[in-house]
């Protein structure tokens, strides 16, 4: 029954005859996060339903506050609520992608396939984007309901283009959170919270940063978040149009291009680290 | 000649707290840590004194448990040599198992060729792919299955394996016949891959686990234990199916088990492992020759080569 090792070529590649090599295999890898993304969401619809209602509950109350000092106030508000809720996805879902498979023990399993580990990084941003995108929707909807809400002088496609843009410096910033739960099981999902705690205070996003006190402003021009609300507000509240806002777009697109692949970098660094360590797993 | 798999001089350690005192340091005494345990927080009721003492000592709540961290905290490093330059060449088509006691270092050592770890010293190759320089060519060249199934549990069979085929490239419709075909070789209800994975047994997911690692069709499947915790017709379903993978498949399998049965019938060669050495390498048959003793049993060479004074055995034969 054995065989002579002579007989055929050693092969170049076992994948099964089917499989798509290069970066069309990528791309199907990439989309195979968001496939698996999707239907874990569905299976804890439930928690989904209640996280959704809070956040439109969330959002209302916010905007309520603003109620007394007149529409603008109102607006400025949502926008703040809104926005928040929206990076706060995105960097979330990043950043806890490695945690999810800690939880479930799949990460080995992930790690040892044969795709490059951008496309685990990227296929999961892709998903925290379009997730962000159906959540925001959704209590944008909720809260242009509930307030009658006067846009006839926001430039909407301008503030759109800046969140696009500020989508992928918030990627960054993921990128380099997810690496915290890769080196530590026990602590590194409670210190992207912290994280996230930190731009929440920094970045103005129910204040004007000048609220701050003096010596925490500086820390605010390092977040991006600062610069999409602003902008933001400016399009949505007066209509600022795209060349009034290059100054930050460029800002915001700097900030992309140097917080992605460092972000990658990180992670990288850290995979490495965890791989000499033995941090992915160790029973069995 | 070309191996599947070359494991040569490969060392793997892992620093751990100790768990011997550091000098003149004592382990919080047994009386302590039944207070502790037992949740009393009236030292009076661990009448033990030394419960007492500890329990004056600390303030009274779990005195114990602080003993016991404060000692943990304080033990020294220790370097566990998990991996202790371990030399195995595997050829081609072969099914090689791996025995030994627990901890001796089989999983590490089926990491460290999974690319899952990296050794501190020595070489892996696959095929002639170096595992440390070239991860990505040695990945799609493997598949590995480890004790226990890691699956996203909410979902089922079926989407973990469609998610599982993207992961290599391969859409869900072109494993669906062979997914079908698997199941039914493994015994598995083809309706079974349709429930959330948490109902599923546990020899039910493994065997989902068995067919997400053949589904990408790997030249050198790992198999970390693979039958531990089935039940006896499920074990000879994978034990049938291992053989049948091998052979249409021309798939080398390195194995490791405690099933002195299975490693018996299914493996051509078998490495005893012990303390992160290989201690002899051989067919079952030759083995059981040399270290089973007369009418010995692989159990018998088993328990002679990893029990403590191993060393000896090996002098003796030799
Ligand atoms: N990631 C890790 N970090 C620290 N120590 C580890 C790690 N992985 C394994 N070890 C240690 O290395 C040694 C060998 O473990 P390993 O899991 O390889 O044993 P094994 O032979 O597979 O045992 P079993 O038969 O119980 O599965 C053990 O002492 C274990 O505690
Ligand atoms: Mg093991």
């Amino acid at each position: 029954m054995k065989r002579d090792a002579a007989l055929s070529p050693p092969p170049g590649g076992a994948l099964a005859p089917a499989a798509r090599r290069g970066w069309l295999g990528e791309l199907c890898s990439g989309w195979g996060f968001v496939e698996r993304n999707f239907r874990l969401i569905r299976r804890y619809a439930a928690w989904e339903v209640a996280e959704q209602f809070y956040n439109v509950v969330n959002a209302l109350t916010i905007a309520l506050i603003g109620v007394a000092q007149g529409p603008e106030v109102v607006l400025y508000l949502t926008v703040g609520a809104l926005l928040w809720g929206f990076l706060s996805v995105i960097f979330m879902e990043v950043a806890t992608s490695v945690q999810w498979e800690r939880w479930e023990g799949t990460i080995e399993s992930t790690f040892m396939a044969p795709i490059h580990r951008l496309t685990f990084l990227l296929g999961t941003s892709a998903w925290a984007v379009l997730y962000g995108l159906v959540r925001t929707s959704v209590v944008l909807g909720a809260v242009a309901l509930f307030f009658r809400m006067d846009l006839s002088r926001a430039n909407l496609g301008a503030a759109l283009l800046v969140l696009v843009v500020s989508s992928f410096s918030f990627i960054g910033l993921g990128l380099i959170a997810a690496v915290l739960p890769l080196l530590s099981p026990e602590k590194g999902a409670q210190a992207t919270h912290i994280i996230q705690g930190v731009l929440l205070l920094i970045s103005g996003v129910y204040y004007e940063i000048d609220a701050l006190p003096a010596w925490l402003q500086p820390l605010s021009w390092i977040s991006p978040a600062t610069y999409t609300l602003r902008d933001v507000r400016r399009a949505v509240l007066h209509g600022a149009t795209v060349g009034q806002l290059a100054p930050d777009l460029l800002r915001l697109g700097l900030f992309a291009l140097v917080m992605i692949p460092l972000g990658y970098a990180v992670f990288a660094t850290a995979e490495r680290y965890a791989l000499r360590k033995g941090l992915l797993k160790r029973n069995g | 000649m070309e191996y599947a798999l070359e494991v040569i001089d490969v060392h793997k350690r892992f620093i751990e707290r100790s768990e011997v005192p550091p000098a003149g340091m004592m382990p919080p005494e047994a009386g302590a840590v039944a207070a502790g345990a037992t949740g009393a927080a009236d030292p009076a009721v661990a009448a033990g004194g030394a419960g007492v003492r500890a329990g004056a000592r600390s303030g009274g709540a779990e005195p114990a448990a602080r003993g016991v961290r404060r000692w943990l905290r304080r033990a020294p490093l220790e370097e566990v040599r998990a991996v202790d330059g371990v030399t195995l060449r595997v050829r081609r088509g072969e099914i090689f198992g791996i025995l030994g006691p627990n901890g001796c270092g089989k999983s590490t050592l089926v990491r460290i060729v999974s690319t899952l770890l990296l050794p501190d010293a020595g070489t892996v190759r696959v095929f002639g792919h170096d595992a440390v320089r070239e991860p990505h060519a040695v990945r799609r060249l493997i598949n590995r299955v480890s004790v226990e199934a890691a699956f996203f549990k909410k979902l089922s069979s079926w989407e973990n394996l469609c998610y599982a085929a993207r992961l290599y490239g391969l859409s869900p419709r072109a494993i669906r016949a062979e997914v079908a075909r698997i199941a039914e070789r493994l015994g598995l209800p083809w309706e079974k891959l349709f429930t959330s994975m948490e109902h599923l047994s546990r020899g039910q997911q493994q065997k989902v686990a068995i067919a997400r690692a053949l589904l990408t069709s790997p030249v050198l499947l790992l198999l970390d234990e693979p039958t531990t915790g089935l039940d006896p017709r499920s074990k000879r379903d994978v034990q049938r199916f291992v053989e049948e993978v091998r052979r249409e498949h021309d798939a080398t399998i390195l194995l490791t088990s405690h099933d002195m049965d299975e490693v018996e019938r299914l493996c051509d060669r078998v490495a005893v492992m012990n303390e992160g050495r290989v201690i002899a390498v051989d067919t079952p048959q030759k083995l059981k020759q040399r270290y089973g003793g007369p009418g010995g049993t692989l159990e018998d060479v088993f328990l002679r080569l990893t029990g403590r004074d191993w060393e000896e055995v090996l002098a003796n034969e030799a």
